[in-house]
């Protein structure tokens, strides 16, 4: 892997990395930096950069004006709820098509897949009537049951393509000294899979935290997660940037620090187990 | 304690019959091993006697009792998997404690039995390790230690040696043995390498395409092979098959040699050939000789044989180990 | 559907633990996902299936009749509709380009040797952990507003006019929003399968006498097929549904410019109230997915195999 490159490529491509990387990330920065500033500076021409009045007021306000720690509260429950309910249907599940596997296995783990395929407008209205009809409208607990069944497929397959990395004489060897199969589910595998379960569990904590489409629709003020709290700011009466950019800060941050801190195992969930 | 008796066992795989019937008698306090080519049933015909496959029919006893239905723990006995099936997560000590804690025995009892089982193994200073942090043969005494603490009634082993490098398979091939004089509790071991086989069995069961070849002693095998095949398999180098008139004139369709039952002479004998290659061992040498009329015979000469490539030389079988089979490989006695 | 992902290479053949205990406890153990999911997919699609067929409005209960084809022929005779379809499929293959090109491009970057590569990756994964909401919004306001956006800024500096760009190139402005969200994960894919090509192939090309962009077209490009699919399949699923983008910026307009296939739906359920009609657009979209589907299949199943 020693390969020689001279020091000036290295810097080039330094500099060339640097500066295209901080020009994809630069709306990110610079919605954090807006959210300090007045709303005054915000929007102030020629823009402001580094040297303002820093404020935290705009968070203050965000708080009191829309009650962000609610909405950061669904947003948890909504995502950690989802996806540790769908971890555990799916661990034995994955476990079964793994290791007991069948002529139909493949054809089983395609077909969960596929549904992924289905449009959720198909299925928008039904589900929108099923929820008013139940009381389901703007709650938690309806998001919870959404957003499990959209994210189940891609925890199995998750989950499988780990498992299957485990040699199956592993799990014999339990099974000979005398482990149930909960206890060799429990004791043996589980901890195994340490570090697959919780890239499954980043992945999709993530993705429930960001979906937009079944939170936006089934959710109102009572249960609506950050998604929804943010899209209430695309009214007019919500063009203030400042406000604008500290709610979003408030809103992308969790996930965003989550993220940065356990890149490896994101990079892995990320390609589904499907790019070595 | 450990007898285990096969009747009738068969295994099928869709429409294929990887074990189409089998027989087989192991008594209490046996070394047994299982022998033969990859692919002929051998790993499968343990992992039926271990409940980790369902028989297609057939029944399994094992201490007198019906054990055909029962899952894997409740057979009483304990299995060394190939790749050692260690359990990464967990230290020496609990993957050596995994069975007793999994029979729920108080944490003292335990405790004891683990420091037994590590003393025997030599494994007392490495118990807080994790199984990555060991070396090969280690790993292999821990899986080891890992059986021997449920005082089983017997031991499986899945080709335990085949992923050590050779000089460590020679020294855990004597501590097998050993370990089996000190517990005397029965073991089936299944290998392809026939020479684990003559150095720990006192039984070998010869095993091709599912079926049993020959049943015996090593030394049985060896000096009276039921058949080509097991006459084929057993013995290094490999015996020496010549068909056609010379066999004839023995009344054989094919007549067996061993390459040590081959005298050697640079004068006269009754065969001629040139040596192709010569291998020169120091305790022996091994010829590979041209033979006029016949084919390529290997010859074995204790001690060094100054022959080389291209030199004439004369070969005569011994008569008192010439092997006869008949057209269908069977042996003529 | 076929899916691209690796089958990990069993360890030995006995993995498959069979008894027939353990199998039944793993079909135990998977029905309830199976169940789940079944029920997910005929539950809701029948229904919707079956309110397609109906002349039913939420705002008129109680009136709700058998409307035969109606819905259908309405909605497909709508010009919106067409306009929807074209934008759909606008921004797939609009995000698709860019995200491929320009990730293929950023992977072969990032694949250098350079200082700080670890604090790079971090900025270029970012714009994947954000919310659409957010990232549309953020764009929308404080880069793309005509008056106040950092754009309009830049424009003027360099004496132009300020371009309203949701008003006028809603779809572009859309699509280069959720570019900027898929960019880091069609990186990230590309990175990781450029890495673990051999470095001894790429030395062996090199005395072979291959230069940078020979080696590019016979060697990497090849070595990347494989994730450039999975890029595509697995973008394709979400970028046919996006929908909080187009919400929070144009709210499908101006007119029906911006409005994909999703957005019309939505826009017909839950702001017309007009369930049969949503529905029936519903289903359209669930044909014209598998039609996707089908035909990324064809296209791409020969990198699979291999």
């Amino acid at each position: 892997m020693a390969r020689n490159v001279s020091t000036g490529r290295k810097l080039i491509t330094t500099v060339v990395a640097w500066t295209i990387g901080i020009l994809i990330f630069f709306p990110i920065l610079w919605t954090f930096l807006t959210s300090f500033k007045t709303e005054a500076q915000a929007i102030a021409s020629p823009p402001v950069f580094l040297f303002f009045d820093w404020t935290t007021e705009n968070y203050a306000e965000v708080q009191s004006r829309s009650d962000y720690l609610k909405h950061f509260m669904n947003s948890v429950i909504v995502s950690f709820g989802s996806t540790l309910l769908g971890l555990l249907i799916a661990i034995p599940s994955a476990w079964a098509m793994a290791f007991s596997p069948t002529k139909r296995t493949k054809d089983v783990l395609m077909w969960m897949l596929s549904t992924k395929m289905m449009p959720p407008v198909g299925v928008l209205v039904p589900m929108y009537l099923i929820f008013r009809n139940w009381g389901l409208l703007d709650t938690r607990t309806g998001l919870v049951i959404v957003l499990t069944l959209i994210n189940l497929p891609i925890i199995i397959w998750m989950l499988y393509t780990y498992f299957k990395e485990i040699p199956g004489e592993i799990l014999e060897a339990a099974r000979m000294d005398g482990a149930s199969l909960s206890k060799e589910i429990i004791y043996v595998l589980t901890p195994m899979a340490i570090p697959g379960i919780a890239s499954t569990l980043l992945l999709n904590i993530i993705l429930a935290w960001n979906e937009a489409f079944w939170t936006l629709n089934l959710s109102a003020a009572k249960a609506a997660p950050l998604t929804a709290f943010i899209a209430s700011y695309s009214s007019p009466e919500g063009l203030f940037y400042a406000k604008l950019s500290a709610a979003s800060t408030m809103a992308i941050a969790p996930i965003l620090i989550l993220g940065w801190f356990s890149q490896k195992q994101l990079v892995r969930g990320l390609t589904f187990g499907a790019v070595k | 304690m450990g007898s285990i008796t096969l009747k009738n066992v068969s295994k099928v795989f869709g429409a294929h019959a990887v074990i189409p019937s089998i027989d087989l008698d192991i008594t209490d306090g046996e070394f047994v091993v299982f022998v033969g080519p990859s692919g002929c049933g051998k790993s499968t015909l343990l992992r039926l006697i271990a409940g980790l496959e369902d028989v297609s029919d057939g029944e399994i006893v094992i201490d007198g009792r019906n054990a055909t239905e029962l899952p894997p723990a409740k057979r009483g006995l304990s299995m060394v998997f190939q790749s050692y099936a260690l359990y990464p997560h967990m230290s020496v000590r609990s993957n050596i404690a995994f069975p007793l804690k999994m029979a729920g025995e108080d944490k003292a009892t335990i405790d004891k039995k683990v420091q037994d089982a590590a003393r025997v193994l030599n494994l007392t200073d490495y118990l807080d390790r994790k199984p990555r942090q060991l070396s090969g043969g280690q790993r292999q005494r821990v899986a080891i230690g890992r059986a021997i603490v449920r005082q089983p009634g017997a031991f499986l082993f899945d080709e335990p040696l085949s992923n050590l490098d050779a000089a460590l398979r020679v020294n855990m091939r004597l501590e097998i043995s050993q370990l089996h004089q000190q517990l005397k509790t029965t073991m089936v071991y299944v290998t392809h390498d026939q020479v684990e086989a003559m150095t720990m069995a006192d039984k070998i069961v010869v095993l091709n395409r599912g079926r049993i070849e020959q049943v015996g002693s090593p030394l049985d095998l060896y000096r009276r092979p039921d058949n080509l095949f097991v006459a084929g398999f057993i013995g290094s180098p490999r015996m020496n098959f010549i068909s056609g008139a010379p066999a004839a004139d023995h009344g054989a369709h094919t007549i067996g040699i061993r390459p040590e039952h081959i005298a050697l002479s640079t004068d006269q004998g009754i065969w001629r050939g040139t040596v192709g290659v010569a291998e020169h061992l120091g305790s022996d040498t091994f010829l590979h000789v041209n033979a006029d009329g016949i084919g390529t015979l290997t010859a074995r000469v204790g001690g060094d044989f100054a022959v080389t490539h291209g030199d004439q030389v004369f070969l005569t079988p011994d008569p008192q180990h010439l092997h006869r089979f008949d057209e269908k490989g069977m042996a003529i006695r | 559907m076929r899916v691209p992902f690796s089958e990990p290479r069993r360890l030995h053949t006995g993995d498959a633990m069979a008894t027939l205990h353990t199998r039944s406890a793993a079909r135990l153990m998977i029905a309830p996902s199976v169940l789940l999911l079944l029920a997910w997919m005929i539950v809701p699609l029948a229904m919707t299936l079956y309110f397609s067929l109906l002349r039913y409005n939420l705002l008129m209960p109680g009136m709700e009749e058998f409307a035969g084809l109606t819905n259908y022929t309405y909605f497909l005779t709508d010009p919106a509709f067409f306009q929807a379809i074209f934008n759909t499929l606008a921004i797939v293959l609009g995000v698709l380009f860019i995200t491929v090109v320009g990730g293929t491009a950023l992977a072969l970057l990032l694949d250098q040797p350079m200082f700080g590569q670890g604090i790079v990756r971090i900025l270029v994964i970012a714009p994947f952990l954000i919310m659409p909401t957010v990232a549309a919004l953020v764009w929308k306001n404080m880069f793309m507003n005509p008056v106040n956006g950092l754009f309009a800024w830049l424009a003027k500096l360099l004496g132009l006019q300020p371009f309203d760009f949701l008003a006028n190139a809603p779809l572009l402005s859309i699509i280069l929003i959720v570019a900027w969200q898929w960019l880091p994960f069609a990186t990230l894919i590309l990175l990781t399968a450029l890495q673990s090509l051999d470095e001894e192939q790429k030395e062996a090309a090199q005395m072979d006498g291959a230069g940078a962009v020979s080696r590019f077209i016979y060697l990497v490009l090849p070595h990347l097929s494989r994730a450039i699919t999975v890029v595509i399949l697995i973008q394709t699923i979400f970028l046919l549904s996006v929908f909080a983008e187009i919400l929070v910026t144009t709210n499908g307009g101006p007119g029906t410019q911006s409005t994909n296939l999703t957005f019309l739906v939505y826009a017909q359920a839950l702001l017309q109230f007009d369930v049969g009609g949503a529905s029936a657009g519903g289903i359209i979209a669930v044909i014209l997915a598998n039609i996707v589907a089908f035909f990324l299949m064809r296209m791409i199943g020969k990198t699979l195999e291999a």
